[in-house]
């Protein structure tokens, strides 16, 4: 009753990632397949920054941590072991359990947002540096040699699990990300639909009313960030198997900050809006990659500042405000007019 | 007499060189209703932090039905059953008015049980007809009756009333104190005010505060009479 059971909106976004699935296959070639399948991993990055962000209120400016932590695991896993399902499974788990000791000592030393902003992205670049330090035969872990900068590539790609020789081709691969994707999506509105992801959006509202009611804040929000965590790991082993290839970039300031931007471009506060906004922004970049008339960056930066000057809130938001000005004025002279009649 | 509900000792706040709350000794029994006067700065809202767990006292105990709960987490302290409704609404702006109730009386009752319990209040309240508005839109009287519908909804044993009646029209104000005497049949209350008309409708037993400590406590008519708390407080009301 008081959660509207199914909103008609996460149905109509489920079905076009279902229609997506099941038909790009069909009409695209196999270059755009693969960067329609690095767009659905990144939407799940997208999303995970739009929960922790968006619903738990925690500014964090260093999702890229989780994301490059995951893929590294993935990387070092798949390396050692020879087969992908441990290590997709450990991808999850190791950015969890760090964002779960690096949650504890930032909401239980009730940090505020700022530091917490200041922390998190600290964090990033000290793992981007960390990473790119490990050139040299001694930065190996088992028989994964990290290689510091350049990176470790011809990483073993996602297999049939318990079949180490039976390779996921593209179109595959593709269905899968796909439907994680969905399954991240759909879980996600369920959580926030739940007790629990009623409360953290509580928490995101009024923290000390929370409190007041009875409601541990700390652990709502250490919780929603472990789970934000595991799910930037998920994306950055569908990331490292999309290329077969990890390195320290993943934990830069490009990739994070671009996090943010796909997040504040498709609207805080709604899930959609983080995957509309990745779709954009990703097919703009590799738009203009094609190109040499300007840099892309520079032209990212102008994106990033319109939207804060001009579209604060991001496209979902405002779309659904304009829609709701715009059946008032409808509303209105048909109001007037039968007040004449 | 039964055992008190609440009773602090030597309850005492320092906030640099300035004592807030000093050496408050305050006992409340089981169902009682108090009213907590007292001029601005009095310490008045301090003192209900201090028993929420919103700022540590520096000295003295909070023994809340006999164990001490000075130094608790705000969320400890609320599920033992100390409810509040801070001066400033504390509200989750962005839910609506079904959403707040829900969200106090789901923490310890299922689904369903909390379904009900928030048509319930909502009924009480009168908030029937903003049940699904946004409450960051809503009039100040309005979400006066919000907060007091959320703590209702959360069923605390003790429930701190921090000026219920600011902001609200006469009639509001009525209707206010008929709910808080209703609510007193089941529920210890204290209840911060400074409408005096307002304490007049609901006050048995008054304690009056004047910078940080207790000035003097007993029934309205014997306060009203009291010349100390005429000088420090009804003076500027002209008797009232």
């Amino acid at each position: 009753m008081i959660l509207r059971h199914v909103s008609p909106g996460v149905l109509v976004t489920a079905a076009v990632m279902v229609t997506v699935a099941v038909g790009a296959p069909l009409i695209v070639d196999q270059f755009q397949l693969l960067q329609l399948t690095v767009f659905a991993g990144m939407c799940i990055l997208a999303l995970s920054l739009g929960v922790v962000w968006g619903y738990g209120g925690i500014l964090c400016f260093g999702q890229s941590a989780f994301f490059g932590l995951g893929a590294y695991t993935y990387a070092v896993t798949a390396v050692n072991v020879g087969e992908s399902t441990l290590a997709i499974a450990l991808s999850l788990v190791v950015p969890a359990v760090f964002a779960a000791l690096l949650g504890y000592f930032m909401f239980y030393g009730r940090l505020s947002d700022v530091y917490l902003g200041v922390i998190t992205l600290s964090v990033t670049l000290i793992f981007f540096n960390l990473t790119n330090s490990t050139a040299g035969d001694a930065y190996r872990i088992g028989r994964a040699r990290l290689n510091g900068f350049n990176g470790m590539p011809s990483l073993p790609t996602f297999n049939v699990p318990g079949t180490p020789g039976r390779l996921l081709d593209p179109t595959e691969t593709f269905y899968l990300v796909m439907a994680l994707l969905l399954i991240v999506y759909v879980g996600l509105h369920a959580l926030l639909a739940s007790h629990f992801g009623r409360v953290v959006v509580a928490v995101r509202e009024n923290e000390t009313r929370c409190e007041l009611l009875g409601y541990d804040v700390r652990r709502h929000k250490l919780l929603i960030f472990t789970l934000g965590g595991a799910i930037a790991g998920l994306a950055g082993s569908l990331f490292a198997n999309w290329g077969a290839f990890v390195s320290p970039n993943v934990f830069s300031l490009t990739t994070t900050s671009q996090i943010i931007i796909w997040v504040i471009v498709g609207g805080l506060g709604t899930l959609v809006g983080p995957i509309i906004g990745c779709v954009v922004m990703q097919y703009l970049a590799t738009e203009l990659g094609t190109q040499q008339l300007a840099n892309t960056s520079l032209i990212f930066g102008i994106i990033f500042l319109a939207f804060v000057l001009l579209v604060p809130r991001g496209i979902v938001p405002s779309l659904a405000a304009l829609r709701a000005r715009l059946s008032a004025a409808r509303a209105r002279p048909a109001a007037q007019a039968r007040r004449a009649a | 007499m039964t055992d008190p509900i609440l009773q602090t000792i030597g309850l005492s706040i320092r906030f640099g060189g300035v004592e807030a709350v000093r050496g408050v000794n305050l006992c409340l029994a089981e169902r009682e209703l108090r009213c907590l006067i007292g001029p601005n700065g009095a310490g008045k809202s301090t003192l209900f932090k201090l028993l929420t767990g919103q700022l540590q006292p520096t000295s003295g105990r909070i023994l809340f039905h006999g164990e001490d709960i000075a130094g608790d987490h705000t969320h400890a302290i609320a599920r033992r059953g100390i409810g509040i409704k801070t001066q400033v609404p504390n509200l989750f702006d962005g839910l609506t008015v079904r959403e707040h109730l829900w969200l106090a009386a789901r923490r310890t009752n299922s689904r369903g049980r909390a379904d009900a319990i928030t048509d319930e209040i909502l009924e009480r309240v009168g908030l029937r007809p903003e049940a699904g508005g946004v409450v960051g839109r809503l009039s100040h009287g309005l979400r006066q009756w919000v907060e007091l519908g959320t703590v209702l909804a959360g069923n605390p044993e003790l429930i701190l009333l921090d000026e219920p009646a600011a902001g609200m029209t006469h009639d509001e104000v009525a209707r206010t104190a008929e709910l808080i005497r209703e609510i007193n049949r089941t529920h210890a209350l204290i209840v911060v005010e400074h409408d005096m008309q307002f304490v007049r409708m609901i006050a048995r037993t008054v304690t009056v505060m004047h910078q940080g400590a207790v000035l003097v406590e007993d029934t309205m008519d014997r306060i009203l009479k009291n010349s100390a708390v005429r000088d420090i407080y009804l003076g500027k009301h002209g008797g009232a």
